[in-house]
């Protein structure tokens, strides 16, 4: 019975995660501070370097994750995976900003500017953001949930798509100007390695943690929801009033659809 | 016991540096920090919403695993759940 009321188990090791999570940043923030040595050019500035680009990594390898969980929610058609990829999608925008937020800093402090229209890396990074800026919007313009979830995932397969393609694009058109990173770690001394390769996994830490806070959250409302039907009378198929988040109070009817489906 | 660690790690060279480091280390909070307010936000309406759902149960008596299906009251409900605990259990 206590296992039917929680039957995916979002919240399952949330506890530990917070706690790996908040353990990682404040090595992250011992190392990068008191282990990591000052970059000859650009000096104690650079520290911005470990903050940043673990940033737009993430982001950008949670565009391609919720791709790549759009991609099952077509195959199964299980509402569960539409929640994942919306809420990865979600929370790499959130980072974008940060992303963003940093760069124009570092941008400021290097370059005398807070954005340079005439780097590449910066303007594709910001077309990024902007396409997945209407992911939400998208969402919100499709009333019937199912249509809005096939929508989304298509949409959210597509600009995974480009997320890589167009990194390749700028990487082979550049004048090298940005700070590379992924191909120039190589040439980091070791402290410097480590400290980026270390920052890089606190930020993944945070950000799967962030996406359990919220599925849970999202989870947890849908529950909720569903209860204030069922007490109030109302049918379960009622319809919802318009949201952008994926409606998973039809789980329990879409995994039968689905299972259904996949019989022979 | 503070005071000697901060006397013996090294000073940063901030110069003028230091207020853009900051800057993007305090982006990287306020983020954070504003996303736990929405979470706390979250959780009162969460909790709020449960409080209103458990006076509907007692109200209508649908809510206990005690409740009769011919529409016996919350209160009798509970008479019986002190009478028959194995049949819950079971």
């Amino acid at each position: 019975m206590e296992r039917s009321s929680r039957p995916f188990g979002y919240g399952n090791g949330l506890r530990t995660l917070s706690i790996a999570t908040v353990i990682a940043i404040a090595v992250t923030l011992s190392l990068v501070f008191f282990y990591a040595p000052l970059e000859a050019e650009q000096g104690f500035l650079q520290k911005i370097f470990y903050v940043h680009v673990p940033l737009a990594i993430v982001a950008l390898c949670g565009f391609v994750l919720g791709g790549l969980l759009a991609i099952q929610h077509l195959r199964t058609r299980d509402p569960r995976w539409d929640m994942r990829s919306y809420v990865v999608i979600h929370m790499s925008l959130i980072f974008a900003v940060g992303t963003l937020i940093t760069g124009s800093i570092w941008a400021k402090g290097s370059w005398g500017h807070w954005w340079v229209w005439s780097e590449p890396t910066l303007v594709s990074f910001l077309i990024i953001f902007l396409l997945y800026a209407t992911y939400q919007p998208l969402r919100f313009a499709i009333e019937d949930p199912e249509r809005q979830a096939r929508y989304a995932s298509v949409f959210a397969i597509t600009a995974g798509a480009f997320v890589p393609l167009n990194f390749l694009a700028v990487r082979l058109s550049t004048e090298y100007l940005h700070p590379r990173v992924l191909g120039s770690t190589s040439n980091l001394p070791g402290s410097m390695a480590l400290t980026f390769l270390v920052s890089l996994g606190s930020m993944s830490l945070l950000f799967t943690t962030l996406c359990k806070y919220e599925l849970t959250a999202k989870h947890t409302r849908s529950q909720l929801r569903a209860l204030r039907r069922r007490l109030s009378g109302e049918h379960a198929d009622a319809p919802r009033a318009r949201s952008a988040v994926p409606a998973i109070q039809h789980v329990a009817a879409a995994s039968t659809r689905a299972s259904v489906r996949s019989v022979p | 016991m503070v005071a000697t660690i901060l006397s013996e790690t090294p000073a940063l060279p901030l110069h003028t540096a230091g207020k853009y480091v900051a800057g993007a280390y305090i982006v990287l909070f306020a983020i954070v920090l504003i996303y736990v307010a929405i979470m706390a936000i979250r959780l009162s309406r969460i909790e709020r919403d449960l409080g209103e759902l458990l006076s509907i149960s007692e109200r209508t008596g649908t809510g206990g695993p005690h409740t009769n299906p011919a529409g016996e009251q919350a209160g009798a409900g509970t008479e019986r759940q002190d009478q028959q605990p194995e049949s819950t259990l079971a």
